[in-house]
């Protein structure tokens, strides 16, 4: 395909500003950043519908068996809850000055934000998988071991806590593993960062990624409130 | 994959033609039809005219070297092929008989085939889907060449980044309702289980919520290729550009609000069905104004039948026939009845076989000159174009009478009174596979490997193809 | 130009047209008339099972009287199966887990197709049967012929009592549990100020998760039910409270 594209008579390569970074399908390195951005963008529009469908369901299900939802979001620890909200702003954070220093041309302190960032985001999910082993030991994970006690049910039906439940492990799950994806891809940042790859004029890839580093931390900014925070804790 | 589908309808055809079965035991006839849905919808329709079409014209039209991300669109390439060799694995260690669309709570908690390897199919060839369609709303936005602008650009590519925002918007949606039913399968227990208070329907409002706007997956580059075909072979400008390249995007936009007339009869209420009747209405017209624009575009044009024109066509006529039937099933009081009848069966047929396919054949025979380098022979390819509008027809029409008597679809075993209407029904279906994979093999690959000579002389029969089309359209 | 925007109107206007006939006629079938015969459907893999509330019931097989309007409340025992009719032009999907109905009024006596429209596994189009529409004397003859010993309203006694129900519910309002004497189609006030109907899915809900529906100045010690009766047993329950609202005696033979 591209050898045909190749012979369009618009294709002419003496006239371009040649750049070791620039692929070869584009006219110049602004459009080709724009391109990747865009790219990015659209990505996280999808994303968003994908999501968008649990958030639809925990809505519509919410409304129906709300005593259900409020215990069970009782029965989880808001203080961890808060600590990794804390941990995952920070990272964003991080991430945001990483995507500085790249623009800057920084590559220490671009690789240290880097890691800095990746050891955020694995502090979270440390802390993610200590309360789902909580969970594993109240007898409290649907399908696999669930076997909640009366104090745990707080007087709501055990069949609404189980569908919150549900959901807590699918959304929080799914945004897990969105962050491992995440951790890898900046992983690979810093890679390409330790192997000088990454300069000022080609830092579009580190910006990509936090981009997609900050959609996973705002997904995580709505489901703190709606699996933590509902049911009237602070009454 | 379309072998394959193909195979699996003509089984089913056979097999409907005593009432009691002909062929296969009923489980073996759902597996079919399961088969034949998955592999035709997920692996043939959606992915058919955007992958090869599209990632070929896409650039060339519009003036780039390449699409955005060439690589991503290799990826695609594998994650279809990965999830294609999934749904094959579980088509071939047993198969899966859930139909196409998955209803919980069959799905999840009744059926025991393979059907997470399925949905793990369909899931991972979304993410092809996806990236497929990021790549092109991102080349066209940012690659297209100077002086190329949006209201120049060829109706082809209006109709291909439509497709693409559907397929970037609709798709993940699709992939969490899998991803769920596979959730709930693996641990039986989850949000669409009437046991604990969930809710099956709410299953059904997620599906179809993709499911509804990939029917315009499927048409919409369908309509772009006739849009190019028409203009092309009757020689004149198209009447009405903006108006084509509008309801284009129009119909991607109420696409997504009408996944309700799917529902009429699933309990939801009876508001719902209202709005989702009106917008189904309402995305009638963008459709109506594309195949008026068509017609004028013919009208006192001095009009070639080549091949790919005769295709164009029968696109034409078989998609106004599948549209107008399609206000049958919006209608609340007619769609009650019509619903999951043969008579949506013909109807979509009708959309996506006499649109899609026709279109994809006629785009194909257009194209395939620029593409290979050579020329198929006509004669045969004109042939082929007649014979697979009359099969088709025999086939589907008499399903649109059955579905108005009552039958209901996916039936493997059937009153006795629908059987001259089946056997009229099974033997186009037998007239229309041989005769489809004679065209697609005789006319497209086997003769222009002869037929070499004739490729200069292509230039000066086809006026305005390939770059010419993005350079001097208008 | 013109010719675009005429092209546009007239298509456009013919679909209102069409969508507002449509609409209309869907809404008149979505109501049904007061005074309707019931019917009680339940829709299991791969069979129907029906119940006329006088007490026979039938798999596969409905027998009604032509000219009366019938009503079908139906639920379903496993998937989602559909009750269509393609002579009297009405479907409708039988969901579990909740109660959907439809209606219809045979004009004609004769035999007519039942079909589940809805696929619901390996036997889906063995799914079928026959609606026998017969005159109003054949239908009570029939009724007569088939009549059970029981009317739904006292099989549903019956298991009121066989299931401990009358030991906490009593009529007197003594007991750990609400009395149910005319208490169907009136107003319930939940413990968190909620207003909802008595009908039959407020009476299927309060069986088999009794714990959703807190009751001011009752403690919640009812049992879930779930798992120790079937849907049709749900049925009969919720036709014998609905007995005791009417005011109409119901005795244990």
């Amino acid at each position: 395909m591209s050898e045909s594209a190749a012979s369009s008579p618009l294709a002419a390569p003496s006239a371009r500003h040649l750049s070791p970074a620039l692929h070869h399908q584009f006219e110049d390195i602004e459009q080709q950043r724009d391109a990747g951005n865009f790219g990015m963008w659209v990505f996280l529009a999808t994303e968003m519908l994908f999501f968008g469908g649990v958030f639809t369901g925990y809505i519509m299900y919410r409304s129906l068996y709300y005593p259900g939802f409020a215990a069970g979001s009782h029965g989880l620890e808001v203080n961890l809850g808060a600590a990794m909200t804390f941990v995952l702003l920070a990272s964003s954070f991080t991430m945001a000055m990483a995507v500085h220093a790249a623009r800057a041309g920084r590559r220490g302190m671009l690789l240290g934000l880097l890691f800095a960032t990746i050891l955020l985001g694995i502090a979270f999910l440390g802390m993610k998988f200590t309360e789902y082993s909580h969970k594993w030991h109240e007898q409290m994970v649907p399908g696999l071991n669930f076997h909640p006690s009366l104090t745990e049910l707080r007087g709501a039906p055990e069949h609404a806590v189980e569908l919150f439940l549900c959901f807590y492990f699918f959304m929080t799950g799914l945004h897990a593993l969105h962050m491992i994806i995440g951790i890898g891809l900046l992983s690979v940042m810093a890679i390409l960062a330790w192997r000088g790859r990454i300069s000022c004029e080609h830092y579009n890839r580190v910006e990509v990624s936090g981009l997609y580093w900050h959609f996973v931390d705002i997904i995580w900014i709505y489901l703190f409130p709606l699996l933590y925070l509902i049911g009237g804790r602070y009454k | 994959m379309f072998f394959i589908g193909g195979a699996a309808a003509v089984m089913m055809r056979l097999h409907l033609i005593e009432p009691a079965g002909a062929l296969v035991q009923p489980e073996t006839y759902n597996k079919l039809f399961t088969m034949h849905g998955v592999v035709m919808v997920f692996f043939f329709l959606i992915p058919s005219i955007p992958a090869t079409l599209g990632n070929f014209l896409v650039p060339m039209m519009i003036g780039a070297r390449d699409l955005a991300f060439p690589r991503l669109n290799l990826l695609s390439w594998y994650v279809y092929i990965t999830g294609a060799a999934f749904t094959l694995y579980a088509l071939i260690s047993g198969g899966v008989d859930t139909g196409w669309t998955f209803y919980t709570p069959l799905s999840s908690h009744y059926l025991n085939t393979h059907v997470i390897t399925t949905a793990l199919g369909v899931f991972i060839t979304g993410f092809s889907s996806i990236l497929t369609g990021l790549n092109f709303i991102v080349t066209i936005h940012k690659m297209r060449a100077p002086g190329m602008t949006w209201k120049r650009m060829p109706l082809f590519l209006w109709s291909i980044y439509a497709a693409s925002v559907i397929f970037v918007l609709a798709t993940p949606v699709l992939a969490i309702a899998l991803f769920l039913v596979g959730l709930e399968r693996i641990f039986h227990v989850g949000i669409f289980d009437p046991a604990i208070g969930g809710d099956p329907v709410l299953f059904q409002h997620l599906f179809w919520f993709y499911s509804h706007p990939a029917v315009y997956i499927m048409i919409l580059p369908g309509m772009g290729v006739v849009s190019e075909l028409v203009t092309c072979f009757s020689k004149k400008k198209p009447f009405g550009y903006i108006f084509i390249a509008y309801s284009s995007l129009a119909i991607a936009v109420f696409s997504f609000l009408v996944w309700g007339h799917h529902l009429f009869v699933s309990s939801q209420s009876v508001y719902a069905g209202f709005i989702s009747s009106a917008l189904s209405f309402a995305l009638a017209i963008p459709s109506a104004i594309k195949v008026f624009n068509w017609t004028a575009t013919l009208y006192k044009g001095s009009i070639s039948y080549q091949a790919p024109m005769l295709y164009a066509l029968g696109f034409i006529g078989l998609f106004t026939m599948g549209g107008l039937t399609g206000l049958f099933l919006a209608s609340l009081a007619t769609g009650v009845h019509l619903h999951d009848t043969y008579f949506v069966i013909a109807h979509f047929h009708y959309i996506m076989v006499g649109g899609a396919v026709m279109a994809y054949l006629g785009g194909i025979h257009f194209w395939w000159p620029k593409i290979t380098g050579r020329l198929y022979h006509d004669g045969w390819a004109r042939f082929a174009a007649l014979v697979i509008f009359v099969g088709f027809n025999l086939t589907f029409f008499p399903q649109y009478m059955l579905g108005y008597l009552g039958m209901p679809r996916r039936y493997a075993v059937y009153p006795a009174e629908f059987q001259v209407l089946d056997v009229m029904s099974s033997a186009g279906a037998s007239h229309t596979r041989r005769r489809l994979l004679d065209s697609i093999r005789l006319s497209s690959l086997v003769h222009p490997l002869w037929t070499r000579s004739r490729i200069e002389s292509l230039e000066r029969e086809r006026p305005g193809m390939g770059d010419a089309i993005a350079a001097s359209h208008r | 130009m013109a010719l675009e925007i005429t092209g546009i109107a007239i298509p456009s206007l013919i679909c209102i047209f069409l969508f507002l006939w449509g609409a209309s006629l869907f809404f008149a079938a979505a109501q049904s008339p007061q005074g309707a015969m019931a019917i009680f459907v339940v829709g299991k893999q791969w069979m129907w099972h029906l119940q006329h509330p006088e007490g026979p019931r039938e798999i596969n097989q409905l027998h009604i009287p032509v000219d009366v309007p019938v009503r079908l409340t139906m639920t379903s025992e496993d998937v989602i199966h559909d009750f269509f009719v393609p002579a009297f032009r009405m479907k409708m999907d039988v969901v579990p887990g909740r109660y959907t109905s439809e209606w219809f009024e045979a004009t004609k006596p004769g035999s007519y197709h039942l079909f589940c429209a809805q696929y619901c596994g390996t036997l889906h189009s063995g799914m079928t049967g026959t609606i026998e529409v017969m005159s109003l004397t054949g239908y009570a003859q029939w009724l007569r012929e088939n009549s059970t010993a029981e009317s739904m309203a006292q099989m549903g006694l019956q298991l009121f009592s066989r299931l401990g129900c009358d030991t906490c519910h009593l009529s007197d309002g003594t007991g750990a549990g609400p009395a149910l004497q005319g208490r169907f189609g009136k107003q319930v006030t939940l413990r968190d100020g909620q207003n909802r109907v008595m009908d039959g899915a407020y009476v299927r809900q309060s069986i088999l998760d009794p714990a959703s529906l807190p009751l001011p100045n009752y403690r919640p010690v009812m049992p879930t039910f779930r798992g120790q009766v079937s849907e049709e047993h749900i049925l009969q329950l919720i036709a014998y409270i609905k007995s005791l609202a009417s005011g109409e005696r119901t005795q244990a033979p």
